[in-house]
């Protein structure tokens, strides 16, 4: 059982990722022939103007207005991205399955990222039950999606630093992580695969059609 | 929800019309719409918006109402496409009315919400759907539905017949021979360099400013035309209403007359919604990124007549003055730099506001809620505090408005704000502070 867990489900995980957020964003790019407007909008210089200025923390008004936010934001998905490649455990797994490896996190700053991931996280939820505005478009599915990005960071640094029993802890972080990278291209996590789209096409309209800027 | 007084707000053109609709009909008309007329910007929206609220911080109605989530742009849209996704267009009458209150009347889909979004999203584009939906189903307030009956019978929004149309032009031509020499509004001049177009509301109540042109297009020598026939107005109300046929339709007849008088380009009023009607958002409807025939608004024309000198100020206009930037032609075309050149040439004392450019706050009116009628306006005006403090914190005494909507807006919010200013259109303090050449005094 933790064999197939720790191995073949793992893969299938992975190719529900890459062929389901394939499916997502080819299907995504059809569609939008039928939005006649949409390609002949769409322009590289405008799009990487806008995505320039989203991706850089503090470059947008919004981002200045809200800058608790901002900081939080920044920091879950950095180390929400970011933990997983660079951790040493999973190097070693990649380097065993690939004979391939790349640069690594000392261990403390690992723990700390991950401890990021989990502290943002919980701000996310305590501002989805306490901002009136965030409170009233909050549904059960936000909630599940939250959990499922925070499950991984929360069961891996309870495996890691074997706090409860770590055979039942590693199954339990495995399947979570399974569950985020399958979920990804079929809930609203794929708005991880949709934001270079729909910030160009919007930095694209604004830039090439508005004369202005979308930031 | 709105409040509950403007949840009694009466208009026929929802009370009445929900009474006929069936639930097929609503189905019908809402699978229609999602699956032929909508694709990948509705269904990537929908799906990619991670409910984080972000969006709430741009909106006026939202930041007037105290942030009470029912404005936020994404409440909204919780509050219409949500519901309606979800229950896969099987909705009550009822609910359809609840959309056509919030489409029409709560969002101006000035579009500030979507630099305001980390992702993107077209808020408006949403909201305009729905407004799409209603429309095929008849639920529309009564007054803009007018426009677009007018709109529809006469190419013009005002139901002005082309006898009057002329006959104004003809008065404004003679008040304008008052103060220029010999000066004409040339009709139907094939050829001409220039064909100037205005809204409906221009010869029905405010035919002063056709006499402000002339004076100015007369001193400036302008090689200019008006049509006297179809195609005169340039506003569009059926993109509002969601009436995309009639848009299509008014946006031809006004490029056809310019085609017809074989002009090189069209200069517009100080309207903001008819530029967006006939610049970006009708070809947009049209499928074509341009208009066909070139076209400018007045703001650019007036910059590049006072930056070629073709105009010279002599008398700038005096005492404070601050500006309105119309989220159509400012962050819907980025005129926001010429506005401030032209208005710092012709006033003396200029008071910016703030936020200003692409981020200034809507004037609640010019995205066709103004056109909802005297029933919504308590409710527009409330839903824009955050236009009155920021207009006051300039300490400006008058506010020019190169924008229609926005001039009856604003000066609703003046009212009821008792703010104590006067709105005027750019061309008002335009031709007293213009040179008139020797030869040309009467
Ligand atoms: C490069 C990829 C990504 C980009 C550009 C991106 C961008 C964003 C943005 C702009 C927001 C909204 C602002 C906010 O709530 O902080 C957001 C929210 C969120 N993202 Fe991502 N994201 C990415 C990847 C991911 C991934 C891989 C996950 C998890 C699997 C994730 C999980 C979340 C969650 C759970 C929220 C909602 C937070 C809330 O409840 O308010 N994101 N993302
Ligand atoms: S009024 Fe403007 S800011 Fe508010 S929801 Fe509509 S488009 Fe967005
Ligand atoms: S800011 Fe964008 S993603 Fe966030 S709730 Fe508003 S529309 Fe949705």
């Amino acid at each position: 059982m933790y064999q197939f867990i720790a191995g073949p489900l793992v893969w299938i995980a992975f190719a529900v990722l890459i062929v389901g957020s394939m499916y997502r964003i080819i299907s995504m790019l059809f569609q939008a022939k039928k939005d006649k407007v949409v390609y002949p909008y769409m322009s590289l210089r405008f799009s990487l103007r806008s995505l320039i200025h989203w991706f850089v923390p503090f470059a947008g008004v919004n981002m200045r207005r809200q800058p608790e936010m901002t900081v939080v934001t920044f920091a879950f998905h950095i180390c929400l991205i970011c933990t997983p490649i660079f951790l040493l455990p999973h190097n070693i797994l990649i380097y065993r399955a690939w004979g391939i490896s790349w640069w690594t996190l000392p261990k403390g700053v690992a723990d700390v990222m991950t401890l990021i991931v989990v502290i943002t996280s919980l701000i996310f939820l305590l501002r989805r039950v306490t901002s009136p505005v965030v409170k009233y478009v909050t549904s059960p599915s936000d909630y599940v999606l939250l959990a499922i990005a925070a499950a991984p960071f929360v069961t891996g640094f309870l495996a890691y630093h074997h706090v409860l029993p770590y055979k039942t802890m590693s199954v339990l972080h495995i399947l979570s992580g399974v569950v985020m990278l399958a979920a990804i291209p079929f809930t609203r996590l794929s708005h991880m695969l949709f934001f270079v789209f729909t910030r160009s096409y919007m930095g694209s309209e604004f830039g090439a059609v508005r004369s202005s800027k979308d930031w | 929800m709105g409040e509950p007084a403007e949840n009694a707000v009466v208009d026929p053109g929802l009370d009445e019309q929900i009474k006929k609709l069936t639930s097929e009909k609503i189905e019908g008309v809402i699978t229609k719409v999602l699956t032929e007329e909508t694709a990948a910007r509705l269904d990537v929206y929908m799906r990619t918006c991670v409910h984080c609220g972000l969006c709430a911080e741009a909106c006026h109605y939202c930041l007037s109402h105290d942030k009470d989530p029912r404005f936020s742009p994404v409440g909204k849209v919780k509050q219409t496409l949500w519901e309606i996704l979800r229950r896969k267009g099987k909705v009550e009458p009822e609910f359809i009315r609840e959309c056509a209150r919030i489409a029409f009347t709560e969002c101006n889909v000035c579009r500030r919400c979507s630099m305001y979004c980390p992702f993107g999203i077209d808020i408006a584009y949403l909201l305009l759907v729905v407004r799409r939906i209603c429309s095929l189903l008849g639920v529309v307030p009564q007054y803009l539905q007018d426009t677009v009956n007018s709109h529809a019978v006469t190419s013009n929004q005002m139901w002005v017949k082309q006898d009057e149309w002329i006959d104004t032009l003809q008065w404004q031509e003679e008040d304008t021979q008052d103060e220029i020499k010999d000066a004409r509004i040339p009709l139907d001049k094939e050829g001409a360099e220039i064909m100037y177009s205005v809204i409906g509301p221009e010869p029905k109540f405010l035919a002063q400013l056709l006499g402000n042109i002339a004076f100015i297009m007369n001193v400036a020598g302008i090689d200019w035309t008006m049509p006297s026939f179809d195609g005169w107005d340039n506003s569009n109300m059926a993109m509002y209403s969601g009436d995309c046929e009639s848009r299509a339709r008014i946006e031809r007849t006004h490029d056809e007359a310019a085609f017809k008088l074989k002009v090189k380009k069209i200069v517009m009023g100080e309207c903001g919604h008819a530029f967006r009607g006939a610049v970006y958002d009708g070809p947009k409807g049209l499928g074509w990124k341009e208009p066909p025939v070139p076209l400018i608004h007045a703001i650019q024309f007036y910059y590049e007549l006072i930056r070629d000198g073709k105009v010279k100020i002599v008398k700038k206009f005096e005492g404070p003055v601050t500006v309105q930037d119309p989220c159509n032609v400012v962050r819907g075309r980025g005129l926001g730099k010429m506005l401030r050149y032209i208005m710092r040439a012709v006033c003396e004392d200029f008071r910016d506001v703030s936020p200003r450019f692409e981020h200034n706050y809507c004037c609640g009116a010019g995205g066709g809620v103004i056109n909802c009628g005297p029933s919504w306006k308590s409710a527009r005006v409330k839903g824009n505090s955050v236009k009155a403090e920021q207009l006051k914190a300039t300490g400006a005494k008058v506010i020019i408005t190169p924008c229609h909507n926005c001039h009856s807006g604003i000066e609703d919010i003046i009212n009821y704000y008792k703010l104590g200013m006067h709105v005027k259109f750019f061309s008002e303090i335009l031709v007293n502070a213009m040179e008139i050449p020797e030869e040309l005094k009467v």
